[in-house]
Order: structure tokens, then sequence, then C-alpha cells
């Protein structure tokens, strides 16, 4: 039974990627329910066992690795599967309006959607790196058409751009692996610590570097986020929210994959790690200040993702407990938050026809509960409580003072402190009243701006929410602490 | 997790989001229901605290614990100290919501005004019923947050230069306590507030230690607390409209600071550990000079509410100043000063309202003879005047008298010379007001001039005005008697339970 969910996960989605094809609007609404509606309910009978039994392999087809195929669900896959459940279900709700089944735009959107879908949870199982490059392949060339799908020239050009640097990306990780097969024979993840021990150190070295590089490149992981800024900000809203709370944390997850569990512990991991310290902590100070100079809003949350994502890097040279906690804790609550802005962000570019923060003003009455869910959420962006957001970063923090870290410290600090800076930034000129004679309007919403403003409020709440309720999470978290971390 | 009775504290907390939520929710036309759902709020609030103090009397306890993140819990109980600062705050709290719905009526964005009043009002509860630094940083940071809008309320452009200003200030006075919460766990764990601390087994060895989280934690609320130099930001912040002023000053971000320092002393370090460490006196010479230092300023403010804040600058000082001293009497007359300035100060900020939406006056100039004109409000005004200067019997001596012979019995004889300096120079940026008021010429311009509001809306601010001022003059004038701030300060320092 649990296994048949595991691969529902994937197969589901799928499935309902091939049913949107069809025809009509029953299709694309059947679609929706087999691949999105069901997520959660094969999550539930995984979730229980992973509680029960901690992380298993599942063996497709009987065939045993190295020869076959394996799945493998542990608390950091299945974190990650619950947010595309979550995320990728509110962002779905709120796409329906913008793309109906059955209309034009509606035909083109939903297949797309469910592969992406169906993509990142084949990703967040596979425990072999080709699969991975496959899904990985199919999570960008699902995203892209989405980007463009918003019509513009800059969206074009943007996906464009985030097209070819893709696959760069994907060039180099492929060109890595099949280094990785021809110096140790296998492509399992979990079984290249013992093989790479024996293979060649250069070749290797190379090969991991290449891998790294392109797995960098596609988590859009300063310097190489160049592609994330235009691409996040000109995606219609249900796709950027994805964008940035999901799809370019694949790219992340896989480098942890490979950084925690696969590399053997020594010289070259601790090199890595110290370098992707460097590259986070650049990140989130270069992002920040990106983000405090841009003027328009979803530019301003696409900065603040190249930011949070620093956060995600930071922290590795840690490699404690509580900073694995911390980790997968900012995965979550950034998910959230940045999901809730991007939708946010949407139905204010709807309701006003712009997003440029001179434009921005009397939102509060306007647009009130998109605005609400903006500040919400940029309050656990900024990591202020009560939000995941804070918990994550002071778990950080906590772990960065008991390792006597002061560098990481500081730049964890002056981070919050420019995130602080953006986010109320962009509320002061929501706040602002160029007249203070000019008459109230009133709420020029409908009652699809009003639904898609509480798909918005709802992921922001759940971001606050996650800043009492951390303790499960938490707790389950560290059952899944990478073996070279501590032991399980 | 209890959800019971002991949990009466969340409850507390919770009447003030709730209201602050439905109250967003209703959006701005429906006055009528947003009016009865704030007082219903705050009346809700004032009964759960006067329930809490009956049976605090009676001996229960409240306590919620709620576990958040590995070793720290969300704890949220009801001690006596936490007692006297809710009971203000709910009481001032429905005192000036009555005076907002009169002040802020016909004005835009009253919806959103009153929703993060709520707000901020729960964030207040927070602080006060917080039972543990983690908690009480929490609803500290809520703090900032939910004030901010009141702030830029206006929307106009020097408002938004204040709310940037409060925003710098306040945000890296957050860091400086998250950074010394962070050492403080990191070295001991998350102790709950117990009075005499929970540190002094830890101190041998870890003095360095103990001293900088003490300096950096210290800082943090004194940015709130505006203690010197970290002030700067509290007038600017008059920008911001009357209520929220009031509010501001009497109960709400100041007394917060303020709040932390006393809680910092008594229940985190503990007096004797805070003394063998040296770092009183640290806190004391900055209490004493943010004293003198924001008097000597407020003579020099032409602008009536400017000068109020910097008389705030002063006076909250006194707060920190006695529990630093760290005597008995220094300790009861730093904490029933909490009170004392609160409703003094409260009564002030309405008057000063009153004067600019009935005659549009701002300036201290322009309050010659108005005692002809507003003589209710101007009697008030008088009385809080006369109590912050610590005219006897008004609440401002019984807090002077405490703080001075404390600090003789401390044996720091210069505080009282700080004292009398104080108390000079709040006579000097006083007296002339009331000198103004009563004894000059009404300028004819001034005769002439029309309300500027009905009289049913001007009955709305005088109202809550005249309640202040009375309770204020009861806070001194029957201060020997059960149930006054000063029973419950001196109950607190007599009985350290």
């Amino acid at each position: 039974m649990v296994h048949e969910a595991l691969i529902g996960l994937v197969f589901l989605p799928l499935l309902g990627a091939c049913l949107a094809v069809l025809p009509g609007r029953f299709g694309t609404r059947l679609a929706i329910v087999v691949g999105l509606a069901s997520l959660p309910f094969l999550l539930l009978p995984v979730t229980l066992s992973v509680l029960r039994e901690g992380a298993w392999f599942y063996t497709l087809g009987g065939w045993s690795a190295p020869l076959g195929i394996r799945l493998y669900v542990d608390p950091l896959a299945l974190l990650m599967l619950w947010m595309v459940a979550l995320i990728g279900g509110l962002a779905a709700a709120h796409a329906w309006h913008d793309f109906r089944p059955g209309t034009a735009a509606g035909e083109r959107f939903w297949p797309l959607w469910l592969l992406l879908t169906a993509a990142m949870n084949g990703l967040f199982l596979s425990a072999d790196l080709f699969n991975l490059y496959v899904c990985l392949e199919l999570v960008t060339l699902a995203a892209i058409p989405l980007i463009a799908m918003a019509g513009s020239a800059t969206a074009v050009r943007a996906a464009m751009r985030y097209l070819l640097l893709a696959l760069l990306a994907s060039l180099a990780y492929l060109l890595g692996v099949a280094l990785l097969y021809n110096s140790s024979g296998t492509l399992d993840l979990y079984l290249l610590p013992d093989a790479l021990a024996t293979a060649p150190a250069p070749v290797t070295a190379f090969a991991l570097a290449l891998i790294g590089t392109g797995l960098l490149l596609k988590g859009a992981v300063f310097p190489l986020h160049v592609w994330l800024p235009q691409a996040h900000a000109s995606a219609p809203g249900p796709v950027s929210a994805v964008l940035s709370a999901l799809v370019v944390k694949t790219a992340i997850y896989l480098l942890y994959r490979v950084g925690l569990w696969s590399l053997p512990a020594g010289l070259l991991a601790d090199g890595a790690m110290l370098l992707f310290a460097v590259l986070g902590a650049g990140a989130l100070i270069y992002g920040g200040v990106l983000a405090l100079l841009q003027d328009r809003l979803k530019l301003v949350i696409a900065y603040s993702t190249v930011a949070q994502l620093g956060y995600l890097l930071l922290a590795l040279p840690l490699a404690s407990l509580a900073a694995w906690q911390a980790l997968t804790y900012q995965m979550l609550s950034h998910g959230l938050a940045k999901a809730a802005m991007f939708l946010a962000a949407a139905n204010i570019l709807h309701a006003i026809g712009s997003d440029r923060l001179s434009d921005l003003e009397r939102l509060d009455q306007r647009t009130p509960l998109s605005l609400f869910a903006l500040a919400v959420a940029g309050v656990s962006i900024m990591g202020l409580p009560p939000s995941g957001g804070f918990l994550a970063k002071w778990l950080l923090l906590e772990a960065a003072w008991r390792g006597g870290q002061w560098g990481l410290l500081s730049v964890l600090i002056l981070g919050s402190l420019l995130a602080a800076a953006y986010v109320f930034r962009v509320l002061a000129a929501a706040l602002r009243r160029e007249d203070p004679s000019e008459a109230e309007d009133a709420e020029g919403i409908s009652a699809i701006g009003r639904r898609q403003a509480t798909y918005a409020m709802l992921l922001a709440l759940l971001a606050l929410v996650t800043g009492f309720a951390a303790a499960p999470i938490l707790e389950l978290m560290a059952t899944g602490i990478p073996p070279t971390w501590g032991a399980a | 997790m209890n959800f019971g009775w002991q949990a009466l504290p969340v409850y507390v907390v919770l009447t003030s989001v709730v209201t602050g939520i439905l109250i967003f929710a209703l959006g701005e036309a429906r006055q009528r229901m947003r009016t009865a759902l704030n007082l219903a709020g705050a009346l809700v609030k004032l009964i759960l605290i006067l329930v809490m103090l009956l049976a605090i009397q009676t001996g229960a306890s409240f306590e919620f614990r709620m576990p958040v993140l590995p070793g720290l819990d969300l704890l949220l109980h009801a001690d006596r100290l936490t007692m006297l600062f809710a009971t203000l705050s709910a009481l001032l709290w429905l005192v000036t919501t009555v005076y907002a719905i009169g002040y802020l009526e016909q004005s835009p964005n009253r919806a959103r005004f009153f929703g993060f009043f709520s707000l901020c009002v729960a964030a207040t509860m927070g602080v006060a019923s917080a039972g543990n630094l983690f908690t009480f940083f929490i609803f500290y940071e809520l703090l900032t947050l939910a004030t901010w809008p009141l702030v830029v309320h206006r929307g106009t452009p020097e408002a938004f230069a204040a709310g940037r200003l409060y925003l710098t200030y306040t945000l890296i006075g957050g860091v400086l306590v998250l950074v010394g919460l962070i050492w403080l766990t990191a070295l001991a764990g998350s102790g709950d507030f117990i009075v005499g601390g929970t540190l002094a087994p830890i101190a041998a060895g870890n003095e360095a230690a103990l001293r900088g989280i003490f300096v950096l934690l210290m800082l943090g609320f004194g940015v709130k607390a505006a203690l010197l130099p970290l002030h700067s930001w509290l007038p600017r912040a008059m920008v911001a409209p009357a209520p929220v002023s009031a509010l501001l000053h009497a109960v709400a971000v100041v007394k917060a600071g303020a709040f932390g320092l006393v809680r910092l002393i008594q229940d985190v370090f503990g007096f004797e550990l805070a003394l063998a460490l040296g770092l009183t006196d640290l806190l004391t010479w900055l209490a004493a000079a943010t004293v003198i230092y924001g008097s000597v300023l407020a003579l020099r403010q032409s602008d009536l509410k400017r000068r109020l804040a910097f008389s705030t600058v002063s006076q909250v000082s006194y707060i920190a100043l006695g529990v630093a001293t760290g005597s008995a009497l220094a300790t009861i007359g730093g904490l029933v000063h909490l009170v004392h300035q609160g409703m003094t100060k409260i009564t002030l900020f309405f008057c000063a309202g009153n004067y600019a939406e009935g005659l549009g006056v701002h300036a201290v100039e322009e309050l010659d003879g108005l005692g002809q004109r507003m003589p209710v409000t101007s009697v008030c005004f008088t009385l809080g005047a006369l109590g912050m200067i610590g005219v006897p019997p008004l609440a401002g001596f019984i807090t002077k008298w405490h703080l001075g012979a404390g600090a003789i019995t401390a044996g720091a004889p210069w505080v009282v010379a700080v004292l009398a300096a104080s108390t000079l120079l709040n006579a000097a940026y006083f007296l002339p007001l009331v000198h103004r008021l009563w004894f000059r010429p009404l300028p004819a311009t001034m005769a002439a001039r029309e309300l500027g509001i009905s009289g049913r809306r001007l009955q709305a601010l005088v109202g809550p005005t005249m309640i202040v001022a009375m309770l204020a003059l009861f806070a001194g004038l029957l201060a020997g008697t059960p149930g006054s701030p000063l029973f419950w300060a001196q109950r607190m320092i007599g009985d350290p339970a």
C-alpha cells in the first residue's frame, strides 16, 4: 500500500499531464484531481511509514541496485514532497482562475504544470544520478514554457536566457555523471561513497566539480543567479511562486544529496562546503542589496529569492544537528513565505495594472488582503518573530554561535537587516497617500480577486504558523540528518 | 500544554489579536460595528485581567508553556510584575480606545488604525506576561512591527521619515537583543523569569560573557526605553496621531523597553549578581544621565508634543534608575513609576491632542489664557504637569520620595542630587505652561477662534482625558490604600515570591 502511494506520487501527476492534453474541460479537471489533489492523500501513508520506520528504499520492478533503479524516501525528501503538494496545490488553485480549464490558455498551461509536479516529485524520490538528471531536465523543460506563457517580450527573453543557461548546466551535470560512472561503476547516490573511495581522485574531483557547477547554475546560486530575477519576475504569478518556492530548491536539494550523502568525508568535502558558504554569504548580501535597488515589486521578490537561497548554503560548514534543522526549516518557511509573496504580487499587479513601487500607493485600500499577505510573509522573510523564518534564523544563529563562526554570524545579521530594509520599503510604498484629501475608492476587487487573495493569505498564514508548530517537524528532520553530519 | 483556566494569559493576549483581525476583516465602512468591537475587546480584556488579579490574590497561578524549539519554550505566565504592567495597559487601552474613536472620527484609514492598535496592545500584553526572555523577545519584536503602521499612519513624507528612523532604531535594537539572547542561550540555556534570576550558579568563570550579554540586552531594551544616546527616534515619532503618541509613551513601546530592563535586572540576572558584576552602576549612570539630558532638551522645545516627548525620555529613565539603584525602596519607586508615569503622561498627551484638535494649538506660546477657553482640559493638564514635577501628594512625588529615600539606603546619595536637579528642570519646563494657561491673558485672535470640532466630539475627547487625570490623581492621593499601584509595588518587593 505504502509502496503504491510512493509510486503514485510520481505517476499520478504524470498521468494527469497526459489527461490534461485531452481536449475539453473535463479532461483537464480530471487531470487536476488525479495529479494534484491526490498528492496529500498519497503522502499521508508515506509520512506515517517514515515516522514509524525511518527512511527506506523501494526497488522498482524488483531489480536491486546497482543494476536496478531505487527510490528513496527520508525526512528531507518527505519535507520537499509536502511542499510540492501544499505550495504547489495552493498555487494551482490560484492559477485555476487565470488559466481556466477549457480555455486556450488553460489547455497549454495544465499539462506543463502537471509535468512539472511529476518531475519534481520524481526528483525528490530518485536515488540514482541518471534518473535525477532526467527529472532535473524535465523540471527545467516544463518550467521554461510556463514562464514564457506570460506572453510579454521580457518573459520570452527571460525564458530563453533561462533555457540556454539551464542547458549548459545540464550538460555539465551529465558530463560529471558520466565521468563518475566511468570511475566508480555506480550511479546510485547512496552507494557512491564506498565506490568513490577506490576511484582515482582527480577524475572524481573533476566530475564532482562539473556536477556542482551545473547544480549551482540551476539553483541560481550567486554569482550564477543571473537568469533568475527576470525569469521569476516576468512569469505568471502562480508560476513565479512555484519557481521560487520549489523549482530552484530542486537544484539545492540535489546539491545537498550529492554533497552530504554521496561525497566521502575529507578534504574535498570540506573545501566544497567552505566554497558553498562563501557563495551563500555573497548571495545573501548581493541579493539583499539588489532587492533594495529594484523599482518593481516582483523584481524585489525575485532578488529576495537570490538572497534567501544564500541561507541554504551558508550554514553548510557548521555540520551540526542545529544547522541541519535550520537549513531544512529555512527550506520550508522560505517556500511558504515566498510563494505567498509572489501570489500576492500577482494579485496586486492584476488589480492595479502595475507593480512599480511608485504606483503602489494606498494598496491598503485597494488590495487589502493581498497587501496583508505580502506583509505577513515579509515578516517571515525578514526573520522576525512570529514566523517560520524567525525560527530558522534563530537556529542558524545559535548554531553559528556555538560553532564560534563570528563571520557567519555577522553575515546572517547583515542579511536580515537588508531583508527588513527591502520589505519595509515595499510596505512603505504601499501605505503612501499621494494626496491626503483623496477620496477613498471602493474596493475594486472581483469575487475571483478575493479568492486569489485568500490563497496568498493562506500561504502567509502557514508561514506564520510554522513560527509556532516547529517542534514535531524539527524532530522528524533530526532523524534525517545526513550521515556525514552525525548518526541518524 | 494546557488550554484551560491556567492558560488565561494566552486568552488575554488573544482577545486583542482577535479584535484586531475582526476589525481588519470588517473593513472601513462598518463604523458602528467596529466601535462596538473595539470597546467589547477592551472590556473583555480588562475583565479577564481583573479576574486574574483576584485569583492571584487567593493564591492561584497561571502558566502556559508550549515547546517551540529544542530547549526553548513559549511561556506566558502571570507574576506580580506582569499584573502591574498588564493592568495598567488594559486600563489605559480602554480609555485610549474611547479617546481614539473620538479623535479619528471622519479621518481615513480607521480600520487599519484600530486593527494595528489592537495588535499593538496584544504585543504589549505578551511582553507583560512573557515568562522567559525568548517569549519576551518574540512579543518585543511583534510590538515593533505592529507600531510602525501607527507611526506612519498619516502617510505624509514626514511620517514615513519618522517611521524609517523608528524602524532603524528598533530593528537594530532588536538585533542587539537577539545576539545577547543567543549568547545567553548558548551559555546557560533558557531560564524562566524568577525573582533573583537564574544565572548566579553559573556566574563563576563566566563574568566577562555575562557582562557582554548584559550590555547587549541593556542597549537593545534601551532603544525602546529611549535611554541616552538611543532616544532620538522618540521625539520624531511624535508625528503620529495623538492617541498613538499617548499609547507609545505611556503603555506600549517605551514601557516595553523599560519593562525589559526591569526583567533583565530582577528576573534574569538578579540584582545581587548584576551588582557583583558592576553592571548596575553602568545602568544607574546611564539612566541618571538620561533623566537630566531629557529634561534639559525638553526645556528647549517650543512644540508642545515635542516637549512632552523629551519629558518622557527623562521620566521613563526613573524606572531604570530605581531598579538599578537596587535597595527595596528605590526598586519600589522604579516599579511604581511604571504606572505613575503612564497615567500622568497619557493625561498630558490627551490634553495636547485636545488643544490641537479643538483650537489648532501646537506651540507652547499659543497656550496663553487657554484656561478660559478649554477649562476642563486645562485643569487636567495642570494636574498632569504638577504630577510630573512631583508636587505632593501627587503621583510623581510618591515616586521621587521612594527613589530618593531608596538611593540613600543604597549608599548612592548622588542620585538624590539627580532627582533634585530633575525636579527643578521639570518645574522649569512645566510651570511656564501652567502659568500661560491660567495667568496670561487670552489673545483676541484665540478668543475669536472657532472650535475646530463639534461639541459632541470634544466631549468624546474630554471625557477620557478626565478619567485618566482622575486615575493619575488618585494613584497619588490614595497611594497608601490597598489596591493602589504603590501597594502592589510594595507587595512585590516586600514579599519576593
